[in-house]
């Protein structure tokens, strides 16, 4: 038993000492990052958090990769159950619903005014930050790797037809998909069909054409909202994307069936694919030596007025229950993501946009989009802000997304395999989606979002 | 004089269970007791509010569509995978097993394969299995068509089984092996020399003599054709095209983890358990029977 009462004791004083060290010793407060980037963009991260580290001597971030988002999300989720959670967090979009139900976090615009920083959040492209912010435009999180859907073609394939710009139109699309494939082209267009490409397929054509995905706004008034893809233009899309894919003028590539489409493009396969600006930076890493290539925006039908393109990409989150100290950190650290000259180093690295105004102008003036590897990014600022946002264009906001987007990639496959006709399987999509959001609202009675 | 201290039986007994009782309730019973409450609550991701809703969650799995079509998956699955897995152990085995010059070479060549961890050999099988890479690229090339898994609900399926049973094969050529050599030499030696050939010393003498072995192997199979395939099927099909592969313990796993819907992953798993405990129960009551124990 003493043994057990003096470990106590040690533990006891241990913490303690450790809790009161920080401000008699001037050592660094340390907090946790937990971010779900791997790989490369992991490294740019790492980077970042020692460039935040060396910048001052307060606070050390220590920065951990939790492999992907998804899994980041699950272990935030069980370490907040232990107690055990990062103070900052990094969420896929598509977590922002259930993340703002959650009241397992601090705001992050109450976080920056308490620890005396001013943000002038104007400064968000507002494409980007309504996504992020309630319904009142408080900003509950900051974000941080931000990206929108292109239209990638090449450039030689276009030449061979005659054509010197990209397609504008989803018949413009049509016919040069004919043109190509009679130019001997095998595969004009190449796209997938998974879950995740409901971000460009379903989404982004959603949002560019003014279409909601759901009622209420696209769920930013209430729990209560339902999809309704199988009655917009989607339908029409939808519809198109197959009869091409019947006539041989659109191919499925995905990495399951040997190639993904950003190789397909990259190695000169297929001639068109429709992609995050977030790929820019692989396409010319592995491009065919010599291959010309640009990015457009995503096309329209004709007759549209083009709306602004979603964001995708994850924000950071703080969560609730941590000390003074690491709170004092955490508004230093997003302090720092925030500062534009941050902004230059993580999209010369990556091939995320800057998400400020001032970010891209300090990018510009830096000559940034007039080098190489980087011209042509510059279009994603201007298809995210195309237009000001919409009640329909602000975002999705929708619970449980995760398991919504899977229905689609279910759905979609069912589409093109014949099991299924365009209008039955959207009518799938939307009874089983509803069922998940229902589930959702069933969650959280009483609750509404902020 | 002796000095030694008595304990009844039952104290020693009870000493002796102590530390297994403990490492059982809290490893298997206690998780288990947590599933049975989270299934019939509706669990807040994040924790705070949880809402009794007593069997509404199986209510709604049960009246899913894309459910039962996950149980029919799974069924196929785990029948094919558990045939194939267990003939070819078999035959393999009993081939290794007879007294050929570099025997032992087979034996660890075969051992091998249940050395590598699921995700890795999940891997290597969806490159050799790609309609446009590898191998099935060249019979793609020959019959344009023939094999799509990214589409083709069976193509994706067959792709799955072809992995697992090629993992399982290695696990039963072991134990069909070891009970192939402890049968006594001198029986078949007999049977041999009253001029009786290979298969009909296969069918009358060893094949009896093992059914103990395929028994268990069976029920093992079965019970990890149900359990131990998400790994695969996370990374080669994700569960689709359509849903095809979407067995019930991916499903657990994708609306659990992915989803973040604990009780309705946790009512999937009082299911699934039922189902293989049921499982168990009629292999014990019917096939047993026709077991010889030695």
């Amino acid at each position: 038993m003493t043994i057990i009462k003096r470990g106590f004791a040690a533990l006891a004083a241990g913490a303690l000492s450790t809790a009161l060290a920080v401000p008699a010793f001037a050592e660094p407060v340390k907090f946790d990052f937990w971010f779900g980037l791997s790989g490369d963009l992991a490294r740019v991260v790492d980077t970042l958090c020692k460039n935040f580290n060396e910048s001052q001597k307060d606070y050390e971030v220590v920065c951990t990769s939790q492999g992907n988002y998804d899994a980041t999300l699950q272990n935030t989720i069980a370490a907040f159950r232990a107690g055990k959670q990062p103070t900052v967090v990094q969420v896929y979009d598509v977590g922002t619903a259930t993340m703002m139900l959650s009241g397992a976090y601090k705001p992050a615009d109450k976080l920056m005014e308490e620890n005396g920083y001013k943000i002038d959040y104007s400064d968000y492209f507002p494409g980007i930050a309504r996504y992020y912010a309630t319904s009142k435009g408080e900003m509950l999180s900051f974000p941080f790797n931000s990206s929108t859907a292109l239209m990638y073609w090449n450039k030689d394939a276009f030449a061979k037809i005659g054509k010197t710009e990209a397609p504008k139109t989803w018949e413009d699309v049509a016919a040069d998909l004919q043109a190509l494939k009679d130019a001997g082209y095998d595969c004009p267009m190449a796209i997938n069909i998974s879950a995740n490409e409901s971000w460009q397929l379903m989404e982004q054509f959603s949002a560019l054409h003014n279409q909601p995905v759901a009622t209420k706004n696209n769920g930013y008034d209430g729990l209560d909202a339902r999809l309704e893809v199988n009655k917009t233009k989607f339908v029409q899309y939808v519809t198109d994307l197959k009869k091409w894919y019947d006539a041989g003028l659109v191919k499925i590539k995905s990495k399951d069936l040997g190639q993904d489409m950003v190789q397909a493009f990259a190695t000169g396969t297929c001639q068109l694919i429709l992609t995050s600006v977030g790929d820019h930076g692989t396409v010319g890493r592995t491009q065919k030596e010599g291959m010309n290539w640009d990015v457009a925006e995503l096309p329209v039908y004709a007759g549209t007025e083009r709306k602004n393109s979603l964001v995708g990409g994850a924000s950071l989150w703080v969560l609730s229950g941590k000390s003074d100290g690491e709170y004092k950190g955490a508004a230093a650290f997003l302090n720092f993501i925030h500062d534009p000259k941050t902004a230059l180093f993580w999209s010369t690295n990556t091939g995320y946009i800057p998400v400020t105004k001032s970010g891209f102008d300090f990018m510009k003036s830096n000559g940034f989009y007039d080098k190489a590897p980087y011209k042509g990014r510059e279009v994603a600022i201007a298809s995210l802000t195309a237009s000001e946002p919409t009640d329909i264009t602000r975002g999705v906001r929708l619970g449980n997304f995760t398991q919504i987007r899977a229905e689609f990639g279910t759905q979609m496959q069912a589409i093109f395999a014949n099991k299924v006709s365009v209008q039955e399987g959207l009518d799938a999509l939307v009874k089983n989606g509803d069922a998940i959001l229902d589930r959702f609202q069933q969650t959280y009675p009483g609750k509404t979002l902020p | 004089m002796e000095k030694r201290v008595t304990f009844s039986k039952w104290t020693i007994g009870i000493l002796f269970a102590v530390p297994q009782l403990f490492l059982i309730f809290t490893f298997f019973y206690w998780p288990a007791g947590q599933a049975v409450y989270w299934s019939l609550t509706l669990q807040q991701p994040w924790g705070g509010g949880n809402i009794w809703v007593g069997l509404d969650n199986f209510r709604s799995i049960l009246s899913n569509a894309s459910y039962w079509d996950s149980i029919a998956a799974s069924m196929i699955f785990a029948g094919i995978s558990t045939g194939l897995a267990m003939v070819i152990a078999l035959v393999l085995a009993a081939l290794t097993d007879r007294q050929l010059a570099g025997s032992w070479l087979y034996r660890v060549v075969l051992i091998w394969p249940y050395g590598i961890a699921a995700p890795a050999l999940a891997l290597a099988f969806r490159f050799i299995l790609a309609p446009e890479a590898g191998f099935m690229a060249v019979v793609n090339r020959a019959w344009p068509g023939f094999w799509d898994p990214g589409l083709d609900g069976a193509d994706a399926m067959a792709s799955i089984i072809i992995a697992f049973s090629w993992k399982y094969v290695g696990y039963n050529f072991i134990f069909f092996l070891a009970a192939f050599q402890a049968i006594p030499r001198s029986l078949i030696e007999a049977a041999a020399m009253d001029g009786s050939g290979v298969i009909r010393r296969f069918w009358d003498i060893q094949f009896p003599l093992i059914t103990p072995t395929i028994f268990f192997l069976l029920v093992i199979n079965i019970t990890e054709s149900f359990q131990d395939s998400f790994g695969i099927v996370d990374i080669m099909t994700a569960g689709g095209p359509a849903n095809a592969t979407n067995l019930m313990v991916y499903k657990i796993y994708s609306d659990g983890f992915k989803g973040l819907d604990y009780s309705g992953a946790a009512a999937q798993s009082i299911i699934l358990m039922l189902l293989i405990i049921a499982l168990t129960i009629v292999q014990f009551r019917f096939i047993e029977r026709r077991v010889h124990y030695r």
